[in-house]
């Protein structure tokens, strides 16, 4: 093993440190590290007189930049301003087109029967029937639950944002493929932009571009573009030689080789980079109405505050709905044939559906000014009249009785839950705790930089280095310990649970049918309904914040598991079959070690997930980076949450190095490079 | 077909333009701020439905509890009706140094101190008051806090220490913070199903006095003295040791280009005055008899006509 995961190449000549085996190294950093410890305070923590104020130095930059700074002549804040005046625009329009109206001409929002019809039709002409009825659902479902004008207010950020995050997602990628500069720049900054909870930037970008649907808009927008920006990236960079070639024979412009050619052949990674656009829009609502967008996620954190849990979960099941509804919609306009037979059809045939939904939307606009239902959709569905008046559908007493069965399971389960609680925190939590802030710096810097080194070599180790010192030398490192306790033992449990639901759903089809929906609404549903149903069962305490990590951050394992395993070649798992290895043995020796590239691949995007949580972990009650992003949104210190956030991305970044490094490494080694 | 052109004559008459606004400054909308609390839902809306009234155009914007003080400061949001003493003393005068306006304080008083539910007394007969509370604290001990009991605390940056006042006490109980009040509300939502005894805090006026039974404990009368001399109070060695204010302030609170833009929407601003009274009764309206906000207001309208017509006078 020592010699499978240490490649030759990163040996220097004539340095005589390999002679000593790996776990020789590592002993003896950590004696080095814990003597120093005994001998020198400063490496237990770092002096306080050596501490670099960075955060102060921050604060006192964005506030020199608010009301101080300018550019030829311009106030900084004036261009900012400016820039969110201009953005302004187009959430405007798409106000008006959805709840509020055009008053200047007297015209009203889109009907909700034009929209909810609209969109039906579109669903038809690009997917067929069955996508026709999973809209019309989704339709009826924010209808009747009384979810309509909110569920509108919540569009009109998604449907600006989401094209705006794709084109400059786009634009950058196509950017970084084609200059080495604007690699360098990027890579790293895509990186940072994933990795550092949203609720970090939220305080500055409120400061500098106007407080409200914009500041809202630009969060969404830098947490949503990166991943289409890399899948752009992937995708022109995967292009086959042999189609670039065959556009070059045909005399092809560079721009028609880029339009015409590269582009369309990598539709499927760009299409990917799309659904992850709309994925993470959409999990963005919740924090984004902090920061003054309206809509779903305003109304949510509302029900919450009530503690009206059944309310809450109507609205974050709408807001799933809404994410699927248009992944499955931009994925099939993508996958959509051409209609190659036009000729010989009439203008009717070939339109049918944009005049099906013209003639809608002319009739439900004079529909709505005679019946209020067709305007928006009604409150209540009664049906008769006076004393024979029977309700036949109420979402308030629905989520009632929803709030009534949580409380009621929480009587009963308490008991029982507790004592397991408590025997967890004090027997594994508390001491693994313990044993992190007792962890003298020099230990854990010296280890993690050997696996650095061992694992990518001289840049990766490096990079390590930077990023270690960077929470180190700044005063962090209480808070960054406390953060890193809690994500790896997440991290770990996730593993214990996802890695074998992703290989049963791998063996059954039925099954992954049931699991993979249920990850997809995982991964849109607002994480903060977890943490009342955690907080009450749990009680505060790292417990429940760890519970309410798990249903977010398990779904990548899962994920990565089953598509790992599902990509093995038939071929080795028939060589596995002709060698008589019995089913167990077959998974064991031959699909699993195959597969476990995959597989650490999801676990970097497991800790990716659970350190993202950990900033709304926070709102249960908690004394790690994630409380002082949060803390800094009320106290408007700028540099501590900045910090907090980047150093939070530190710690996925220095995680996905390391476990970057051995999965290329190990796929090199199986030939599945 | 005649049926439908009468239709849309009719539709294109009915969306002109409604009647002309009664007078006011300016059609600009007066973006009002929206918490995720109940009264202040109300209330704002009680507040923007009377501009309304008016003639004014009115927007409301949902902001997070902190971050609107610095966003009306920057006349990006115009005002708020409910700010409070307790949790956002700093913020509103931070951003007040930064140009935000005082658009005055409310009759109300607020107080904020540990709570106890009723059925605690019945475990603990003197726990009404701090020092019979701190006889029971092993009563409220969790697996982390033991043997000291836990005090469920306000969310850290409410600028609130109350590990030092139970330091300054002598106090055998350790305080746990949350990170926002939905987490106090759970503690006490699961506890209260359970009858087991729990200390938490708590203020007043808000919705949790309509639906759980309970009362604030007792600690030493604050005065000026507590905080600065060491031999007054129960703790002749420490400073702090006595309890929170029992009337914070609740003020309103308005952007710099308010009164300018729209002077007759400010002045009613101002003449806004809210009692405990009024305030309970709006948060009842929602927590209570289930009604959304916005009905809420109407019918809190409907009930304190008077006080609707005093400020629009």
């Amino acid at each position: 093993m020592t010699e499978a995961t240490a490649p030759s190449r990163t040996e220097p000549q004539g340095f005589s440190l390999s002679a000593i085996p790996l776990w020789g190294q590592f002993a003896a950093i950590i004696i080095f590290g814990v003597l120093l410890s005994l001998v020198w305070d400063g490496a237990t923590r770092w002096p306080e007189a050596w501490v670099i104020p960075a955060a102060q130095w921050i604060t006192d930059f964005i506030e020199w930049l608010k009301s101080e700074a300018t550019i030829f002549g311009v106030e900084f804040k004036d261009i900012t301003r400016g820039i969110g005046a201009a953005l302004k625009a187009p959430v405007k329009w798409a106000e008006y087109l959805l709840y509020r109206g055009f008053k200047g001409i007297g015209l009203g929002p889109l009907p909700w029967v034009a929209v909810a019809a609209g969109v039906v039709i579109f669903a038809h002409w690009v997917g067929g029937v069955r996508l026709a009825i999973l809209c019309g659902l989704t339709m009826i479902y924010l209808a009747t639950f009384n979810l309509w004008k909110d569920s509108m207010k919540t569009m009109t950020i998604v449907i600006v944002a989401v094209p705006m995050a794709a084109l400059l997602g786009i634009t950058l990628g196509i950017w970084v493929t084609r200059s080495k500069t604007a690699s360098r720049i990027f890579s790293p900054m895509f990186d940072l932009m994933q990795a550092t909870p949203h609720m970090a930037y939220l305080a500055p970008v409120a400061a500098l571009f106007a407080f409200g649907p914009v500041t809202a808009l630009i969060a969404t927008v830098i947490f949503a573009m990166p991943p289409m920006a890399r899948c752009t990236i992937l995708g022109l960079q995967t292009v086959s030689s042999d189609v670039i070639e065959a556009g070059q024979m045909s005399g092809c412009t560079k721009r028609q080789l880029l339009w015409k050619v590269a582009l369309p052949s990598s539709k499927r990674t760009l299409m990917l980079g799309l659904n992850q656009v709309v994925m993470q829009t959409l999990a963005m609502v919740v924090i984004a109405s902090i920061a003054g967008a309206t809509g779903l996620g305003h109304k949510l954190l509302y029900s919450l505050q009530q503690l009206r849990l059944g309310v809450a979960i109507e609205q974050g099941v709408a807001i799933s709905l809404i994410a699927i509804v248009l992944d499955r919609l931009t994925q099939a306009y993508a996958y959509k044939e051409t209609d190659h037979f036009v000729a010989g059809k009439t203008f009717v045939q070939r339109h049918k559906h944009l005049l099906l939904f013209l003639g809608i939307l002319v009739a439900s606009y004079i529909a709505a000014e005679f019946f209020r239902w067709v305007k928006i959709p009604p409150s209540k569905f009664i049906w008769g009249s006076g004393d024979a008046k029977t309700v036949l559908f109420d979402a308030k007493l629905l989520a009632r009785h929803m709030d009534q069965a949580i409380r009621d399971f929480n009587v009963v389960a308490f008991d029982y839950i507790n004592p397991i609680r408590d025997w967890v925190t004090i027997w594994i939590l508390l001491p693994v705790r313990d044993f992190f802030l007792w962890l003298p710096w020099p230990v854990f810097v010296g280890v993690i930089g050997l696996g650095a080194w061992r694992l990518g070599g001289m840049p990766v180790l490096l990079l390590c280095l930077a990023l270690m010192f960077s929470f180190i030398v700044t005063g962090f490192w209480v808070e960054t310990m406390k953060t890193t306790y809690l994500v790896l033992i997440a991290a770990a449990l996730c593993v214990i649970i996802g890695v074998p639901l992703g290989i049963w759903a791998a063996r059954s089809e039925r099954v992954a049918n049931i699991i993979m929906p249920i990850c997809d609404t995982l991964q849109t549903f607002p994480s903060f309904i977890y943490l009342i149903p955690a907080i009450m069962l749990f009680r505060i305490g790292d417990f429940a914040n760890i519970f309410a990590i798990l249903p977010y951050a398990t779904v990548p394992a899962i994920r990565y598991t089953y598509l790992g395993l599902k990509r093995i070649p038939p071929v080795t798992i028939e060589a596995g079959i002709a060698n008589g290895a019995t089913r167990m043995q077959r998974l064991f020796k031959v699909e699993l070690p195959v597969a476990l590239p995959e597989i650490m691949l999801g676990l970097n995007q497991t800790i990716m997930m659970a350190l993202a949580m950990t900033a709304i972990t926070a709102l249960i009650g908690s004394t790690d980076l994630g409380q002082e992003v949060v803390r800094s949104i009320s106290t408007q210190d700028f540099g501590r949450g900045i910090l907090a956030g980047f150093f939070i991305a530190a710690l996925g970044i220095i995680a996905d190095r390391l476990i970057g490094s051995w999965a290329a490494e190990r796929k090199r080694q199986l030939g599945v490079a | 077909m005649k049926n439908l052109l009468k239709g849309v004559a009719l539709a294109a008459l009915m969306m002109a333009p409604g009647a002309a606004m009664a007078d006011v400054e300016s059609d600009e909308p007066i973006i009002i701020v929206q918490n995720n609390w109940t009264s202040q839902l109300v209330l704002s809306y009680v507040v923007g439905k009377t501009l309304e009234g008016m003639g004014y155009t009115v927007e409301y914007a949902p902001s997070d509890s902190q971050l609107q003080f610095q966003a009306m400061a920057d006349n990006d949001m115009d005002f708020q009706v409910e700010a409070w003493e307790g949790s956002m003393k700093s913020a509103f005068e931070k951003a007040a140094e930064n140009g935000m306006l005082d658009a005055g304080t409310h009759s109300a008083l607020t107080r904020e101190e540990w709570w106890i539910p009723n059925y605690v007394l019945e475990k603990c007969p003197g726990a009404g008051h701090w020092q019979g509370l701190d006889r029971c604290a092993e009563m409220f001990a969790t697996a982390e806090t033991k043997p000291k009991g836990r005090f469920v605390g306000p969310p850290a940056d409410w600028g609130k220490n109350y590990a030092d006042r139970i330091g300054a006490l002598e106090m055998n109980f350790e305080a746990i913070n949350v990170g926002q009040a939905a987490t106090l509300w759970a503690e006490l939502q699961s506890a209260y199903d359970r009858k087991e005894p729990i200390v938490l805090f708590n203020w007043t006026p808000n919705f949790i006095e309509s639906k759980f039974e309970g009362q604030f404990v007792d600690f030493p009368a604050p005065s000026a003295a507590c905080n600065e001399v060491k031999e007054w109070g129960p703790n002749p060695n420490a400073t702090g040791d006595c309890g929170a204010p029992h009337s914070g302030w609740l003020k309103k609170a308005a952007s710099p280009r308010l009164p300018e833009e729209w002077p007759g929407a400010w002045a009613v601003l101002q003449r806004v005055d809210f009692d405990n009274a009024d305030i309970a009764a709006a948060a009842l309206l929602v927590d209570v008899d289930g009604m959304e906000p916005e009905e809420a207001a109407e019918a809190w309208m409907k009930e304190n006509d008077h006080l609707v017509k005093s400020w629009v006078q």
